[in-house]
């Protein structure tokens, strides 16, 4: 293992130091319980926005904190969901006096720890709603999984939602915006290496010279298949009509309703993509794979979206939900409206998104 | 063995859980990196090592189950802090203001802590989960009570029928979870977190002799 680092063990604690020190006019870091928080917060009369997982994947979530994006964020150990302990004290010290928004990546452990932590804030008084970020096709079906796994749609979600809670929108409101653009988002990756969890030392899988893996989670979780190696239209090709061929996909959620300050099942459906929608194209680097490959992947992806009737009004290419240092990329497809829209165009200042003003 | 349980051995139990997690680590990450993400080893290691740190703070019994639970549920992560910290929870519950544990109400405390386990993850028997060492290794426990077994042998059933749960998962395809993702080829992988609660209850066994 090759990495530059000093003891596996402060990984995660010196990089973080090193982002709020970087950023020290947007960020504060909370070093026991570990989260990083606005160095605004609590904005008043705000609904304020918590979210969380397992690190490895930068710069989500801590670096999507700031003004237009998140509140504060929880990182667990590398790929292991955060504690509740950490959710819990991040929710308290952000929350304006309007409630705090879990944004949760559909994982058992994130899940479990949020409802835990969204479980001790409701019994101090904070209102907390969650809601589950579900959107890797490469999970045909939830009957006997834990169901589609969160990736690409969350940057897009906490994006999103980010800019509506800056305007004033209530928590129950932003909930159900937020579940919108869950349902609306569809995303799959593929890894061309595996990639090296620090304090493990030794790669997670391992992938032959002439082998890829077809629908690869952020945590190297294996896909649909082990595919020999294609080339990058032919991969594209693939993946965006994965995306753009998933059928209505149906499962029930548990999430924490604000309202009954009780877990309450959900029972939802996204539709399939139609010819005539607009969308995002999203295309994002697992963390070692170059830009200059992201943008031959974009030409491609772009091509097929087009040919199938899609309208692409905004891209995003980069690294933006990432596998520590894995070859590979996912692609994201999300259906805009104008509300989604124009919430994406609002200003954003965060470490690893910013723009308008 | 006596036919009772006090805080000194529950506290000498949880000694003996963190040993035997730190032993089996290699173990646990191997099993975890066939199936999950290869970690299962190093967060237990971790939870129980934190464990051993806070015991001396526990005033009573229940105390020391539940800074146990406390510590797993903010040391472990991953879906196995919130679930061995919620059976540890629930039994702390089970054995709120009570000085020793017969052997029922030891049987009492795990029933607890496994239908804890079972609302926390929402998993069933089958699912290839802790479940499946936890719920042979509590009904054994349960059955040999009611033959009026002594502590020693039920215990011992008990661990037997967790060992024997952890190696059924092998042939099993898993529903919950990470493994889940794998569909067919979790076959022939035995449960990383079926065999972290085998050497749980192995640990309760070795303690009380």
């Amino acid at each position: 293992m090759k990495k530059v680092i000093n003891d596996p063990g402060d990984f995660i604690r010196e990089s973080l130091a090193g982002l709020t020190r970087a950023h020290a006019d947007l960020l504060r870091m909370s070093p026991d319980p570990l989260f990083i928080y606005r160095a605004d917060a609590p904005v008043q009369g705000k609904t304020a926005i918590v979210s969380g997982g397992g690190s490895g994947h930068e710069p989500l979530h801590a670096g999507y904190v700031g003004a237009g994006m998140l509140d504060a964020a929880c990182p667990g150990e590398v790929f292991t969901s955060p504690t509740p302990d950490q959710m819990l004290e991040a929710a308290r010290r952000v929350n304006g006096g309007s409630g705090v928004l879990f944004i949760v990546k559909n994982y058992s452990g994130d899940i479990m720890n949020f409802e835990m932590a969204a479980e001790l804030a409701s019994a101090e008084g904070i209102p907390v709603a969650s809601v589950i970020i579900d959107d890797d096709v490469a999970v045909r079906n939830s009957l006997y999984t834990q169901g589609r796994r969160g990736v690409g749609t969350t940057v897009a979600a906490e994006k999103i939602c980010g800019a509506a809670a800056e305007r004033g929108l209530p928590l129950s409101d932003l909930a159900e915006l937020c579940r919108r653009v869950s349902s609306a988002g569809r995303s799959i990756g593929v890894a061309l290496s595996s990639c090296t969890v620090p304090a493990a030392g030794e790669p997670t899988f391992i992938l032959g010279e002439e082998e890829m893996e077809f629908g690869i989670g952020i945590h190297g979780e294996p896909g649909r298949e082990r595919i020999k190696l294609k080339k990058a239209d032919e991969i594209t090709e693939l993946m965006a009509e994965a995306i753009i061929e998933d059928p209505e996909y149906r499962r029930t959620l548990q999430e924490w309703d604000n309202e009954t300050a009780a877990p309450r099942e959900r029972e939802t459906s996204d539709p399939p993509f139609a010819k005539g929608d607009s969308v995002l194209l999203f295309v994002n680097g697992m963390g070692g794979t170059p830009l200059s490959e992201l943008y031959i992947v974009y030409r491609k992806a772009a091509e097929v979206a087009e040919k199938h009737g899609l309208r692409i009004l905004r891209s995003l290419v980069g690294n933006y939900i990432t596998s520590l240092e894995m070859q590979g990329f996912s692609l994201t497809l999300l259906r805009m409206d104008e509300q989604s829209l124009s919430l994406w165009d609002a200003p954003v200042l965060t470490p690893a998104l910013r723009w308008g003003r | 063995m006596a036919e009772t349980v006090r805080k000194e051995q529950v506290v000498r139990w949880l000694r003996a859980a963190a040993e035997s997690m730190r032993e089996q680590k290699q173990l646990l990450t191997r099993l975890d990196k066939a199936i999950g993400d290869g970690d299962h080893g190093i967060n237990m290691d971790r939870g129980f090592g934190k464990v051993l740190e806070q015991l001396d703070g526990a005033a009573d019994l229940a105390g020391v189950l539940k800074t146990a639970a406390m510590a797993l549920i903010s040391s472990v992560g991953g879906a196995s802090g919130p679930l061995y910290g919620t059976f540890f929870l629930r039994a702390s519950a089970a054995a709120a203001g009570k000085e020793e544990l017969s052997a029922s109400d030891l049987h009492t405390l795990m029933e607890a802590g496994l239908e804890g386990v079972c609302q926390r993850g929402k998993a069933h028997a089958g699912d290839k989960t802790m479940i499946d060492a936890l719920l042979p290794a509590v009904q054994a426990f349960g059955r040999a009570l009611a033959e009026a077994e002594d502590l020693s042998s039920a215990l011992a059933g008990a661990v037997e029928a967790a060992r024997r749960g952890a190696e059924t998962t092998i042939p099993l395809i898993a529903r919950k979870g990470r493994a889940s993702y794998l569909g067919e080829r979790s076959v022939g992988h035995q449960d990383p977190g079926a065999t972290s609660s085998y050497l749980l209850l192995k640990a309760l066994q070795d303690s009380l002799v």
